[in-house]
């Protein structure tokens, strides 16, 4: 589905992905974890298309097909979601309206007739109440003065609308408070299937004890330089990332 | 041209003299004087130091007579002017081609009050007339003076004490011909004490010829009486418009102004406000869309005479390509306003590195228990904003037609009518070439 290949990528000439090889199928969930400044984010917005960095070498495929000449709106009809670590406030475009169009506008680019005002009430409402979030939210401007942990789940609300392939989610976690993590979880498993695939990414265990990953990841410098099932996840918790580092060293 | 037409006034003194009183035609007298003296303003002159007129008056334009019926070239009918109309509002209707009332295509009224024209006024209204023409723009710079001394057409309306205008007042002005046309229009409301109306205008030139209306309106709003105003400056490529608005407001009045400028080649809008009896309240709102080579100058000026009043001005402009802004606002807080609170927002996006506006705030303060603040800002669109809107699956052109219409935003959201907002939106999204009913 999502194929990674010796990816090196920079920005201002300062080179953060350093070879990055993944390779993630339909019905997988894969965890990215590593310490602060690790490129995380950096692979996230690359692989949905930030035309920011550099793409010095390598490519990334969907269902084998590079999309690295494809603007982000493109990836996106190709069914790429990212959940951003820090989502940006939009004064006057309401969340709604903002739905609306991202899901009209992929639809059209799948040659799909626009939804209708109510069958798309509906499933916001749907959507909505799955996540425990308030109907007042939808008349809301986005994410403008939106705690932390409104703002992650107004993400995942948009991707529970938009119904991805292949959906990152960058730090979730970060910002919510336990209660709003199970619900996040949920409203991610509810969605899980043959169909999908979701890559995860944090630096804490603690959502993946909701959402098991069949794949963990460590990414450090740039690279991935440990891969293993979900007692990976287990070990860093235990152990921190400092062993990591020796070993790089 | 400032030779031509003070030829023209000189040719057409007697008709106008046999039209109003004696006192007029000495204020159009002096008006003239004036204008002959000071010619059109020149870049010299710190109130059009951004804004030369040397281009706008280069064109030997005709100047339609006041006192001529319409030649062939300026039959106009309904279905060439009904995409400029809003339609689906109940509305009383005054319009005018070349600086002429054209009563087939208006609906003007005279029962609890009188909508209607300046033209009929003279005779009809001599006394109401007298009393306010030109009360308000006696200081006025030479193309208020030339306005003054020329004044024949534009819309009256007056309306007595205590009564509500029950449907918005449209005014369309529109220019058409084979050559290039100059005309003046000239504008005369009068709220009395409790009443209220609104008024929906439009300037629109119906030729590729190089056009120009030199408009000025006078605006009396009596005690606790209010006045919803809303120009939409939506003109062809080659129309260009000068347009001074002055509103007199007395105690415990309300205006609110929309400036909706998203065509025409070159437009200078003066919108003053004079808040001279207690408690009065202006709001002025600003929506500038410029592309191409276009060229939108706003000059406002809120003089706070009397106590207690307060001003809010909210201006936005986009500006494209080659297009130029510019934002003054005066704000003047005289010794005797005390309690004054004016507020003072000029927001603008750049989008292109030819574009530019030149923005500047105002203030003189002379009462010392004041509430005053204005900010100005000159940005472009947030990188940050349009990738996450695309990374959604929203494509380039309507990420940026989205963020631009949120930034506009606050500039119409007080607009009352629903489909007249969201017509606003529609030009606007054509303007940036979307189809808004994909990003709405
Ligand atoms: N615009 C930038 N210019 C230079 N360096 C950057 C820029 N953005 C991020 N970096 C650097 O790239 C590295 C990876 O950052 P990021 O991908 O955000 O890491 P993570 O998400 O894993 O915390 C960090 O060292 C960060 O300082
Ligand atoms: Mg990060």
């Amino acid at each position: 589905m999502l194929e990674i290949v010796n990816l090196h990528a920079s920005i201002d000439d300062n080179v953060i992905l350093n070879g990055i090889n993944l390779k993630v199928n339909l019905g997988e969930v894969h965890a990215i974890m590593g310490p602060n400044g690790s490129g995380k984010s950096t692979l996230s917005n690359v692989i949905a298309g930030h035309d920011g960095y550099d793409i010095i070498s390598g490519d990334i495929l969907f269902d084998g097909e590079s999309v690295l000449d494809f603007p982000p709106e493109k990836r996106a009809h190709l069914g790429l979601f990212l959940s951003f670590q820090y989502p940006i406030e939009i004064p006057g475009v309401t969340v709604s309206n903002f739905i609306k169009t991202a899901l009209n506008e992929i639809r059209n680019a799948r040659g799909e007739e626009p939804l209708a005002a109510s069958p798309m009430l509906k499933m916001m409402r749907d959507k909505m109440k799955v996540l425990e979030m308030d109907k007042g939210f939808l008349s809301r401007s986005l994410n403008e003065g939106f705690s932390g942990g409104e703002k992650k789940r107004n993400e995942i609300f948009q991707m529970a609308m938009l119904e991805p392939k292949i959906a990152i989610l960058d730090e979730t976690d970060s910002g919510l408070d336990i209660d709003a993590l199970r619900i996040v979880a949920n409203g991610v498993n509810s969605l899980r299937s043959k169909e999908n695939t979701f890559i995860i990414i944090t630096h804490y265990q603690r959502l993946l004890d909701y959402i098991i990953p069949d794949f963990v990841h460590v990414l450090f410098n740039g690279r991935i330089v440990k891969s293993g099932g979900k007692e990976l996840a287990l070990e860093l918790e235990k152990r921190g990332y400092d062993w990591i580092k020796k070993e790089q060293e | 041209m400032k030779d031509r037409l003070s030829a023209f006034y000189w040719l057409h003194e007697t008709q106008f003299a046999q039209i109003s009183s004696n006192l007029i035609t000495s204020q159009r007298r002096k008006a003239i004087d004036i204008f002959e003296t000071e010619g059109f303003p020149t870049v010299r002159n710190e109130d059009w130091k951004y804004t030369s007129l040397k281009k706008l008056i280069a064109p030997n334009y005709v100047l339609p007579s006041p006192f001529a019926s319409f030649d062939e070239e300026e039959q106009v009918e309904y279905k060439d002017i009904k995409k400029f109309l809003v339609n689906d509002i109940d509305c009383y209707q005054v319009v005018f081609i070349n600086g002429r009332y054209s009563s087939w295509l208006s609906q003007t009224t005279h029962s609890k009050y009188d909508i209607c024209t300046l033209g009929s006024a003279w005779k009809k209204y001599p006394k109401i007339v007298e009393e306010n023409f030109n009360k308000l723009t006696k200081d006025d710079g030479p193309l208020v003076q030339l306005n003054t001394a020329l004044a024949w057409e534009g819309l009256y309306v007056n309306v007595p004490k205590n009564i509500v205008v029950e449907k918005p007042i449209q005014v369309l002005y529109f220019t058409t011909g084979s050559t290039p046309v100059f005309n003046q229009t000239r504008s005369l409301v009068i709220l009395a004490e409790g009443s209220s109306a609104e008024i929906i205008e439009r300037h629109h030139s119906l030729t590729n010829h190089e056009t120009w209306t030199n408009a000025v309106d006078e605006i009396q709003i009596g005690s606790n009486s209010s006045i919803h105003w809303v120009k939409l400056q939506h003109d062809s490529p080659q129309a260009s418009l000068t347009q001074h608005s002055k509103i007199n407001q007395e105690k415990d009045s309300k205006a609110i102004v929309h400036t909706i400028s998203t065509g025409g080649k070159f437009i200078r809008n003066n919108l003053d406000f004079s808040l001279s009896g207690p408690g009065a309240e202006a709001h002025m709102f600003g929506l500038t869309l410029g592309n191409d080579r276009q060229l939108v100058d706003h000059h406002t000026r809120v003089d706070h005479i009397a106590p207690n009043c307060s001003s809010h001005e909210t201006y936005k402009g986009i500006y494209d390509d080659y297009s130029k802004g510019v934002f003054n606002g005066k704000i003047y807080v005289h010794t005797d306003a005390q309690k004054t609170a004016a507020y003072q927002q000029n927001n603008n996006l750049i989008l292109s590195e030819k574009a530019s506006i030149d923005t500047k705030p105002q203030l003189e303060i002379y009462a010392d228990d004041v509430k005053c603040s204005h900010g100005c800002t000159v940005g472009q669109l947030d990188e940050d904003a349009l990738f996450y809107l695309r990374a959604r699956g929203i494509r380039l052109k309507e990420a940026k037609a989205l963020l631009m219409l949120a930034f506009a935003n606050d500039a119409i959201s007080d607009i009352q009518h629903p489909s007249l907002r969201v017509k606003l939106s529609q030009l606007i999204g054509r303007k940036l070439g979307v189809d808004m009913s994909t990003v709405l």
